[in-house]
């Protein structure tokens, strides 16, 4: 096999920026931060096992506007790899590729991690609001 | 196009030989993650504000404890596997590569434990 024959990765500089392109640089960049997120949730179970005060220290800085903004960007970082996580999954077993297809549920999986990201936050401040 | 030498080919080998195990196991984490998830979503939501009481009580429920065992352990692997394959894109030192591989693991291995012992100490009032 030749070097020269094979296939090169987008150079960034001359790639035209697309819906595909932008989703799929966004599964990593949620999954990244998931990645971070997962320490955090690392850090609210933990402070569980070391009693009530560290508990309510945790349940209070996640309460606090940084804490609610990270939790915020998490929600939707969640939904967002996860709904997309489906869309490769299908792509996994062969469906999907067409470029209306891809297009197609490339929107339809943006628009639904933004609906569900704002019904959970509807709900948090609900239960919120009624503790 | 044809990525794999005739050897390899025959030997069902890929590049990296044993690159498969590697992406079935994100894929078989992925999957299970759905559910579990949503079921986590669900419960984050319910717990806002709780104390520490509240907290154990909801635990101790319906199988949440045994949720959020297999929760932790599918996260951890699953993010663990997803960084792996983002440092191995971008980090390109032989050095640096495999330094930051291994401290991925132990810290993904750290906190998955901790998160694990947490649930049980809390799920068995210690």
């Amino acid at each position: 096999m030749k070097a020269g024959n094979r296939p090169l990765s987008p150079h960034l500089q001359v790639y035209r920026p697309q819906i595909t392109s932008f989703l799929s640089i966004l599964h990593r960049l949620t999954g990244v931060a998931l990645a971070a997120g997962a320490l955090l949730l690392g850090y609210w179970l933990t402070s569980a096992a070391y009693g009530p005060e560290t508990f309510a220290r945790a349940q209070d800085f996640l309460a606090s506007w940084l804490g609610r903004l990270v939790l915020f960007g998490l929600t939707f970082s969640l939904f967002y790899h996860l709904l997309n996580g489906i869309r490769h999954l299908a792509w996994d077993a062969g469906w999907g590729f067409e470029m209306g297809t891809l297009k197609a549920t490339g929107w339809l999986v943006t628009a639904t991690a933004v609906a569900l990201t704002l019904i959970a936050w509807i709900a948090a401040y609900a239960v919120a609001g009624g503790a | 196009m044809e990525m794999r030498s005739d050897l390899g080919r025959v030997r069902g080998l890929g590049s990296a030989k044993e690159g498969a195990a590697q992406w079935w196991a994100q894929r078989i984490t992925g999957v299970a993650l759905v559910p579990l998830c949503l079921w986590f979503v669900v419960s984050a939501i319910s717990l806002v504000g709780a104390d520490l009481a509240a907290f154990k009580t909801w635990l101790g429920a319906h199988g949440n404890a045994l949720l959020m065992v297999l929760f932790v352990i599918a996260l951890f692997h699953h993010a663990q596997l997803g960084v792996h394959e983002v440092i191995e894109d971008y980090v390109h030192g032989e050095k640096a590569k495999v330094a930051s591989l291994v401290a991925v693991k132990f810290v993904a291995a750290l906190f998955g434990a901790s998160c694990v012992l947490a649930i049980l100490r809390v799920s068995f009032g210690g």
